[in-house]
């Protein structure tokens, strides 16, 4: 049984100025799954993240070979439009970047942003997606106070919330629980899981527990480069590369004191 | 509804291309103004002479009086600026603690005496004057345009020395070193460019000022020979001789008015010259 | 290793007696003058100081009134011009100029900052008098003759000449505090508004500006408080002509700056004269003190909760 793809990658280079942080990346992100991206840190994973809502374009000198599709369309063609593409995706940030308003206003900001005035619709959708995030008991009486006020926990929360918002299509997070503490991170988890059959979802984590409790595939970047993807079961239990075994197993350099490359 | 938005975001870009082009443009009015003006009366005899025709307004001679009593002018207010700004601003930096309420209390005291207006400054000099019994002079000049630079000279040096890496210190500490010769063998010769541009961006402002002068140092004829006697200032000259209805006269104060500018220019022309150029010996 | 640690300690005596001097320095200047400015409370209170606008000095009278209201005016219309100009300025130079463009304009601004206020002064006398006279005022006067724009004085020396040359000389440290401020915003918090679809100008306008608000309300103050201050430019292109109550942009303003600079000559030729002019000079420190603190303090503020 083939799994429909969502987002396929094709030959990913990108630039940032002289630094190259992807080199010729192709990889196929499932449907209705999670897929986890993992390796050490400054290896690409957030580019290749950013690079799936175009959210890279915002730094300077950046330059971009490849394509992404999208259910089958280049989002890197010229006629594109950015915004458009970035409401089919949410965005969960390693630190929980709550917007300068209440409460409401956060979870209320994609969908006047997209054209919805009726208070009513509005109310129904903050309250919707709150529960959603399982946030709604602890906010509801104080909606209109200051999303800052929130604890950690609560404002990654919130973020979830407000990303839900606009109905996209894929959620994307950048290790989404590492500034969390553990009960935060857990309900984050479970949260991801109990909706993993309604959006595609793709993770970045360094942390390979949480690789192991949530993939259902994986791909698995050493600076800028592909070294692995496939499913969670084959990637954790059978790896192909044996910089992979080397990196399931906390090992980075292997025997011989040099750095395994991928071929 | 999506059509509103892009036309509020282009009309709102249109707006602010507006404002920059506007205040990009009376830059650039200003700068061709004093330069149209001032260089049809620009002469070596106006570089080089004293006003003739007597008391100051006078139809002869040149700005040389004002040149030289500016710079003599701006060069003990620098002075006294520095004896006072250097030690404070290392103090703040070296000595105090990142967490000093006693350093938050003089920055705090810094940034009023900034906002001070010169002719406040002015005004004091002259009650300091009145005070002690003198009348206007050049020291009375220096007195008030140095404490008016002050508080420019040294936010200009703490910025630069705030900037130095908290470990740069440390690790002159971890060998020993005593505060004093933290600050002046490494911190110093860090901080030396920044130190630089903020003594000259503080001598611009002191020689551009008229209203801390306008009391105390008075105006003359004559070049500057005493701390005891009033000198003339360029800013001073600019606005005496323009007031008058002599074309000759406002001839002066044009060319007053280009030398001091460029004089301006210079000085930005050269700080950002040394950033760049002392930053070689800087670590990054 | 005693003499080292004595260079020390004595270096550090030295520099703290000088923090000290600093400190007091504010306190010396406000105590001097009212010193000086202490006689004339002899003759007159402080209500008709501020309230009256009779300025007789050679028979006794100091009513201040009139100089308060014109440097009101001059004042208010350069906020008017600045608070704009200066804000959409920072924001495009911030957020959309390229970044050769931004090192250039923060060069300029610079530039702008150390031009003297004469030159300031010298260039509203020749470029912006002449368009307020020229220009601004045969409109005005007659399409829109009424408040404030009615007057009968067409020197084009007025308030409007002072508000905007005002205007101009607040530009760079307005426009320099509201970049730093809007730069301070952070990426991600951009990043999580891009991400929901919005566009760079909605970014700014619900999510940066939001969060850069204080620190603007900062920088127009310390703008307005420099507008205030400012002497030489405004007493060159204002008009300052006593005796003119200011009913409009383009009647003569006399700002209260500008009195304290053209009475120089006659200061002590009349008895409490002196006194009077002090006092002005001591109201401008106490305005200009409190405009500076509540500044500096807001964005003193806004560093600070923002970790």
């Amino acid at each position: 049984m083939k799994t429909k793809t969502h987002i396929s990658v094709k030959k990913l280079s990108v630039w940032y100025g002289k630094d190259q942080a992807l080199d010729d990346i192709s990889v196929d992100i499932p449907d209705k799954k999670i897929t986890v991206i993992i390796g050490p840190s400054g290896c690409g994973k957030t580019t290749l993240l950013k690079s799936f809502n175009r959210l890279i374009d915002i730094h300077d000198g950046v330059k971009v070979s490849g394509q992404v599709f999208v259910d089958g369309e280049d989002i890197y063609s010229p006629d594109v439009e950015v915004t458009h593409l970035r409401r089919r995706m949410g965005l969960l940030s390693q630190r929980p970047q709550v917007l300068p308003l209440s409460i409401y206003s956060n979870v209320a900001y994609g969908p006047r942003l997209h054209g919805i005035k009726d208070r009513k619709r509005l109310d129904e959708i903050v309250e919707h997606y709150l529960k959603e995030a399982s946030l709604w008991r602890e906010v509801k009486d104080r909606l209109n106070s200051p999303a800052s006020r929130l604890s950690i926990g609560q404002q990654q929360r919130l973020c979830l919330a407000r990303g839900l918002a606009v109905e996209p299509e894929i959620i994307l997070g950048d290790e989404p629980t590492s500034a969390l503490d553990p009960i935060s991170a857990e309900r984050i988890e479970q949260r991801f899981g109990e909706i993993k059959d309604r959006y595609t979802i793709v993770l970045v984590t360094h942390i390979l527990r949480q690789a192991k409790r949530l993939a259902d595939h994986v791909i698995f970047l050493y600076m800028g480069k592909l070294v692995e993807q496939g499913s969670a079961k084959e990637f954790f239990n059978n790896p192909r590369s044996q910089m992979t075994k080397n990196y399931l197993e906390g090992r980075f350099i292997d025997s011989d004191g040099a750095l395994s490359l991928p071929e | 509804m999506n059509r509103w938005r892009h036309t509020e975001e282009r009309i709102f870009k249109v707006m602010m291309i507006l404002s920059a082009s506007l205040v990009a443009g009376t830059l650039i009015s200003i700068l061709v103004t004093i330069i149209l003006k001032g260089f049809p009366a620009l002469s070596l005899a106006m570089l080089t002479e004293t006003p003739k025709g007597g008391y100051y307004l006078g139809k002869g001679g040149g700005i040389l009086n004002a040149i030289l009593g500016s710079l003599a002018l701006g060069a003990g207010a620098v002075a006294l600026a520095i004896s006072v700004s250097l030690p404070l601003v290392f103090y703040l930096n070296v000595y105090l603690g990142k967490n000093s309420k006693f350093a938050m209390v003089i920055r705090f005291s810094l940034d009023i005496l900034w906002g001070v207006p010169s002719i406040v400054y002015g005004a004091f000099g002259f009650a300091l004057m009145v005070f002690f019994g003198s009348r206007a002079s050049l020291l009375a000049g220096i007195v008030s345009v140095g404490l008016l630079i002050i508080p420019i000279m040294a936010r200009g040096m703490d910025e630069v020395l705030k900037m130095i890496p908290h470990e740069l210190k440390e690790a002159s500490y971890a060998m020993g070193a005593t505060k004093w010769e933290t600050a002046i063998k490494v911190v110093f010769r860090q901080a030396l460019p920044g130190i630089l541009t903020a003594v000259l961006v503080a001598f611009g402002r002191g020689i551009g000022d008229a209203a801390a002068v306008l009391f105390t140092a008075g105006f003359t004829d004559s070049l500057p020979y005493s701390l005891f006697k009033p000198v003339a200032t360029l800013s001073l000259a600019i606005f005496f001789q323009l007031g008058t209805p002599f074309p000759e006269v406002q001839a002066r104060g044009y060319a007053a008015a280009l030398v001091l500018t460029a004089i301006v220019l210079l000085i930005s022309v050269v700080s950002r010259l040394l950033t760049g150029r002392f930053s070689r010996h800087t670590i990054k | 290793m005693d003499i080292r640690e004595l260079k020390d300690t004595v270096a550090s005596s030295v520099m703290w007696v000088f923090s000290v001097f600093v400190l007091s320095l504010v306190f010396f200047m406000v105590g001097g003058l009212f010193f000086k400015a202490k006689p004339i409370f002899a003759i007159q209170n402080i209500g008709q100081l501020i309230f009256t606008s009779v300025w007789h000095p050679s028979g006794g009278k100091f009513g201040m009134g009139g100089f308060i209201l014109g440097s009101f005016w001059v004042t208010a219309i350069a906020m008017i011009i600045a608070i704009p100009l200066s804000l959409l300025t920072a924001i495009y130079i911030s957020e959309y100029a390229h970044r050769k463009v931004r090192r250039l304009a923060k060069s300029g601004i610079d530039l702008l900052a150390g031009i003297s206020p004469v030159i300031y002064g010298v260039w509203g006398v020749i470029v912006i008098v002449p368009f307020v006279r020229d220009q601004l005022m045969p409109f005005f006067s007659r399409k829109m003759p009424f408040f404030p724009f009615a007057s009968d004085n067409y020197t084009g020396f007025s308030a409007l000449a002072g508000g905007i040359v005002l205007a101009v000389m607040s530009f760079p440290v307005m426009i320099m505090i509201e970049m730093e401020v809007i730069a301070s915003v952070p990426l991600e918090m951009r990043e999580a508004s891009l991400a929901l679809g919005a566009t760079k100008w909605q970014t700014i306008k619900c999510v940066v500006l939001q969060k850069a608000w204080p620190g603007i309300i900062a920088a127009v103050i310390l703008g307005l408080s420099r507008a205030f201050g400012e002497t030489m430019a405004v007493l060159m292109v204002a008009g300052c002509a006593l005796g003119v109550f200011t009913r409009s942009v383009f009647d003569p303003a006399y700002p209260l700056p500008a009195l304290i600079a053209n009475t120089y000559g006659e200061m002590m030729s009349i008895p409490l004269y002196d006194s009077a002019i002090l006092l002005a000079a001591l109201a401008l420190l106490i305005v200009t003190i409190c405009f500076t603190a509540a500044g500096r303090g807001l964005l003193y503020c806004v560093e600070n909760r923002s970790m």
